[in-house]
């Protein structure tokens, strides 16, 4: 998995790339609260365009960042995900605490946050 | 056909890939593939985290093709489950500190039409599920 680190003030973007796994989510999970303490990042948000697979492991990423950044006064976002990713959230019922939107999907308010002057 | 692989997470993609070539035997829709791969993935993680909690093991993955099913094994001889009942629900995981969504069996569950979980302290954990393939 490749992840890709952008800040938009105190907002952090990762966008992700590849497969979320067991095996990858420890050494993003490690990456991301580094990154958040460095750089005194309030909210978050999860570009997931680019990841084909997501299992269970990727929640426990989600959710513990997200309570994080609730503790910080911020927002979690999840954005652009594919279908697969999309009905693992679901069933977990993420999407009922934090803000996620589908790729495709028109949600003007999240990609007016999500803006790092790339279009997206 | 029949895996073995050493337990380790990096093992994992390759598990998922090589469970979802063998199903494409069947006419599977997408959804139905990434189903498959996805309840493969948790099993093959809990066989892992929980079985040989990260300890050296072997993973066993079987897969088989009865009439319009996939029947797919998942076999660990790690620590086995005390309470199969309480580890299959929702939320409950028994590493919280590792943020272990509480997920897995959840997952297995939705997204297979059958699941059974066998398991005996000390001996291990077989999970079996099946998928009725719609185009079969």
């Amino acid at each position: 998995m490749n992840t890709r680190i952008e800040y938009a003030g105190n907002t952090l973007v990762a966008k992700l790339e590849g497969e979320l796994d067991q095996h990858v989510a420890t050494e993003l999970r490690t990456r991301l609260d580094d990154e958040i303490s460095k750089h005194n990042i309030i909210n978050l948000i999860f570009d997931f365009k680019g990841v084909t697979f997501m299992d269970s492991s990727g929640i426990g990423v989600i959710v513990g960042r997200y309570k994080k950044i609730q503790a910080r006064g911020g927002t979690t976002m999840v954005i652009r995900v594919q279908p697969q990713v999309d009905r693992v959230l679901e069933i977990s019922g993420i999407k009922k605490i934090l803000m996620c939107s589908r790729e495709g999907e028109n949600r003007g308010e999240l990609y007016e946050v999500a803006s790092t002057g790339e279009n997206i | 056909m029949k895996l073995q692989v050493p337990g380790k997470t990096s093992n994992e993609s390759f598990v998922r890939a090589t469970v979802g070539a063998f199903a494409s035997q069947l006419d599977l829709s997408l959804e139905e593939m990434a189903d498959i791969k996805t309840a493969v993935s948790e099993a093959v993680t809990n066989a892992i985290i929980h079985g040989y909690e990260c300890q050296k093991g072997v993973v066993t993955v079987e897969c088989k093709i009865i009439g319009e099913e996939l029947e797919i094994k998942v076999i660990d001889q790690g620590i086995g489950i005390e309470d199969v009942e309480l580890a299959m629900k929702p939320l409950y995981t028994s590493k919280p500190e590792e943020e272990r969504s509480g997920m897995g069996f959840t997952v297995m569950q939705t997204f297979m039409d059958r699941l059974v979980v066998e398991s005996a302290l000390g001996e291990g954990t077989k999970i079996t599920m099946t998928k009725r393939v719609a185009n079969g």
